[in-house]
């Protein structure tokens, strides 16, 4: 109960001065499309060369939690989630948004991710070490079972058909093989400078999602020059709240989702969202309805991807290893004041570290109050008119890509793919499962060459891919996912009929 | 505008009794830009901010310096860009990692050798040590070289990648020995090669002093000697060096971390970086913010990096010509 003790320093004037600020400032740097947590955190580290060592980690945690959360507001009133761990809140929640629920959406959201952020702290305090084995737990051939895991997911996301699910999938794998290879330092598919880097996830998921819809506003914005981009209905606090509660298998995936997905190295935020989007699909009784504006679609992403914070810090906080870029982040921010993290740290700074963990806590609950006051402010945005919000949109998304290394290479990028995506968009394609396989192709393949040069000098490859009890569960569940995506596959056919399938055809055109 | 920016700056140079005659009198006169090649939060990333905190100072540069990351591919994409984009007008730096950009222009498909760049000065050196875990029946470099003996090419170390420092360290130890290693690249660079040792998944690895004498430090390593010409005697007294333990084994795997520019800055520009970096990197915060992180500190001017990187360029295209 060490961490009561501590609780009261984050209560002092100037701690908490600094969780508000960061809190409402990672808000609104998270809902900027482009500026990741990471980059946040990043920005935010010379501020704490002059602050105490645990301001300094108050002002990167509370920006670290409401980043993750703020990229649900860009998610989910314009389809450009602000970072790879909001894809999966733009399935419904926009959806949620065109059909006047944008409100609802964005209070769903926030009290999600504060559950989901609350319980990941939680089990930071609680289980830290036990949670350190259980990093520890997963070497290159469990990576590479988890990325295939995420390969399954693909043919069922948000696409027409399966079909093209996958094929959308496949370009965001071959996406992931451009530039230098990781391991090998291989050349591969560079034809032009601004990829030699190979494509960097940010601009390219800003490109995908943003573009086509900043083309499809300017088209319409020649019809009627007055028309709002979606309506916004008022939604009282209390009846999300409810909702919430009363979706208890949706935030209950997402939650435990998120926190086992978080605590693996190297794997983090990214998948967390759309792992947990799928199985509580998978679980829900009205999954049909995932897609359409179905309001478990956002709890479940939306907790899974804020559960992922606290857990991800514990290989940081006992091993000492980053888990994540953002935790590398935030090893530096500790180094810079001569504190080291392990075993030792909760017994040698146990003020640095408990005040950190509560301000999390703490966190979490600010950024819960302000999130549901900016659902409220949700309706002015979307009064907007459609010409001029696809101009901002446009200078953010040019801005969000320039920004992650400065580079107008990544702008090139970002264009080219938004451009490509418009009108694969025509044709049933959608973003969510070909920026799924641009962020699982380079981790299943770095994994795949790792393990198997490990095998190669010692067991075998096929020993080492297919021994041992945690591969044998992941190989089981992706069996799993491959068999139900088929079977429901099959189901859906036999009672679709021709005309069903051509008005879902156009429904989506 | 140009040219009334010159006048002025020409001006000014006159005044103040430094006669530069191109212009580059009042350099820098707006913020500079520093490219990292590693990630936010690596090491190289978390000493170059640590060492520019101190740029905007009026007795260093009197402008700060952003640091902006271009990671991957061991370097290359940073580099590359470096060598290929980045504008020569002394208002783009770069971060140097050898032996590693050395070793990469030897091994090819890159656009950049060392004579791409301008040295400036070099901040740090930070030597390859050989970790294994814990609880690792091993306890001496002599150990690990026996049991590589008895299982040729079953010896699983990791490092943070190919053609870097650790791989560098490798080849060497695997020379020196004359046994066959199997040396595994991490794709997620040294902290990631760490995780592997701790974890158990490889049987020891190569990585870095200051990363390793943290792990150390959290009782998750053992540590069984040191790449280089000397022990280090402020963070690791006690560990010997591979010569100590009868490997012959130079310091060529050293990190070292600096200052450089891309080759065609104009001249008067690196001479006064040149002459101000150095400065910059003694100040005390500097040292002290470094020497509470773990880093070792290693300043050498200009001069001394231009005789380092010929150095190594020898020695490298010399070990590298036997792969």
């Amino acid at each position: 109960m060490e961490f009561l003790y501590y609780m009261g320093d984050v209560f002092t004037p100037i701690n908490f001065g600094l969780l508000l600020l960061g809190t409402i400032g990672g808000l609104i740097l998270g809902a900027t499309p482009g500026l990741s947590p990471t980059m946040a955190v990043a920005l935010l580290i010379p501020f704490t060369f002059q602050l105490e060592p645990q301001q300094g980690l108050i002002l990167l945690g509370a920006a670290y939690t409401s980043t993750v959360a703020g990229g649900a507001v860009s998610a989910i009133l314009l389809k450009i989630p602000g970072a790879p761990a909001n894809i999966a809140t733009t399935l419904d929640g926009h959806t949620m948004a065109m059909k006047g629920e944008g409100a609802k959406a964005l209070q769903l959201s926030f009290i999600a991710s504060a559950i989901g952020g609350v319980f990941g702290v939680l089990l930071l305090i609680f289980l830290t070490p036990v949670l350190a084995q259980w990093a520890l737990a997963f070497g290159p051939s469990h990576l590479f079972w988890l990325a295939i895991l995420g390969v399954t997911v693909i043919g069922t996301l948000d696409s027409s058909s399966v079909v093209k699910g996958l094929l959308s999938g496949c370009i965001g794998l071959w996406l992931a093989t451009i530039g230098f290879d990781d391991i090998m330092g291989a050349q591969r598919f560079i034809f032009h400078p601004a990829v030699s880097g190979g494509i960097n996830v940010i601009p390219a998921l800003i490109g995908l999602f943003a573009i086509p819809q900043v083309i499809t506003m300017f088209t319409k914005g020649r019809c009627s020059d007055d028309a709002e981009i979606i309506s916004v209905q008022k939604h009282p606090i209390r009846l999300a709240f409810v909702e919430v509660f009363k979706r208890k298998t949706a935030l209950a995936i997402g939650t435990i989702t998120g926190s086992i997905i978080g605590l693996i190295p190297g794997v983090g935020g990214q998948i967390a969202g759309l792992v947990a989007y799928d199985q509580s699909k998978k679980f829900s009784k009205e999954s049909e309805k995932f897609g359409t504006g179905h309001s478990e679609g956002v709890i479940a992403a939306e907790s899974a991807n804020n559960a992922m914070v606290g857990p991800s810090l514990v290989p940081l906080l006992t091993l000492s290893i980053p888990g994540s870029p953002t935790a590398a982040v935030l090893l530096g921010g500790l180094l810079i004041h001569g504190i080291f993290p392990g075993p030792d740290l909760f017994m040698n700074y146990p003020q640095v570290a408990w005040t950190f963990i509560d301000s999390m806590l703490i966190g979490q609950v600010l950024m819960c109050i302000f999130g549901l006051y900016i659902a409220g402010l949700a309706a002015s945005v979307a009064r907007v008119p459609h010409a001029v919000m696809a101009a901002i949109v446009l200078g953010l998304a040019v801005f969000g890509s320039y920004s992650v290394q400065n580079s107008i290479g990544d702008v090139y990028v970002m264009a080219t793919l938004g451009l490509a995506m418009y009108f694969l968009e025509r044709f049933g394609f959608s973003a969510a499962p070909l920026v799924l396989g641009l962020i699982l192709g380079p981790i299943a393949e770095a994994n795949f060459i790792q393990g198997s040069m490990i095998a190669n000098a010692t067991v075998g490859t096929g020993t080492y891919f297919f021994t041992g009890w945690l591969n044998w569960l992941l190989i089981l569940i992706v069996l799993a996912s491959i068999t139900y995506s088929v079977w429901m596959e099959i189901m859906a056919r036999r009672y679709t009929t021709k005309d069903d399938a051509v008005a879902k055809e156009e429904a989506l055109s | 505008m140009k040219k009334w920016i010159a006048g002025a700056a020409l001006a000014l140079a006159t005044m103040t009794g430094t006669a530069f005659a191109d212009g580059h009198g009042d350099y820098p006169e707006r913020p500079i830009m520093m490219m990292v090649s590693y990630g936010a939060g690596g090491a190289t990333d978390f000493q170059a901010r640590i060492v520019t905190m101190t740029a905007g100072n009026e007795d260093a540069l009197g402008m700060p310096i952003a640091i902006v990351n271009r990671p991957g591919a061991g370097g290359r994409v940073g580099w590359n860009w470096f060598a290929t984009e980045a504008e020569a007008d002394g208002y783009t730096l770069g971060a140097y990692n050898i032996p590693h950009f050395v070793a990469q222009s030897i091994e090819g498909g890159v656009s950049y050798s060392s004579e791409s760049f301008e040295p400036i000065a070099n901040w740090g050196a930070d030597p390859a040590v050989f970790v294994v875990g814990a609880d690792s029946e091993f306890n001496s470099m002599e150990d690990v070289v026996n049991y590589a003996k008895e299982n040729p090419g079953g010896l699983t170390f990791s490092g943070a990648g190919l053609f870097v420092g650790h791989h560098i360290a490798a080849l060497q130890l695997e020379k020196a020995a004359g046994v066959k290693l199997a040396y595994i690249p991490n794709n997620a660079g040294g902290a990631g090669a760490m995780r592997a040792v701790i974890a158990g998944e490889v049987l020891g690895g190569v990585n870095n002093l200051s990363d390793a004498f943290r792990a150390q430090a959290a009782g998750n390593v053992k540590i069984l000697g040191v790449f280089d010409l000397e022990r280090n005697t402020e963070f690791l007294p006690d560990v010997p060096t591979m010569m100590e333990q009868g490997f012959d084994i130079d310091n060529a795997s050293v990190n070292f971390r600096g200052v450089m520019v891309p080759k065609g800055t104009p001249q008067p520009i690196i001479d006064k970086l040149a002459a101000t970096v150095p400065a910059m990197f003694e100040n005390s915060r500097v040292q002290s913010r470094m020497a509470a992180g773990g880093s070792p500190m290693h300043i050498m001017t200009r001069d001394e990096v231009i005789a380092m990187w010929a150095a190594r360029q020898e020695t490298l295209e010399e070990l590298l010509s036997g792969l």
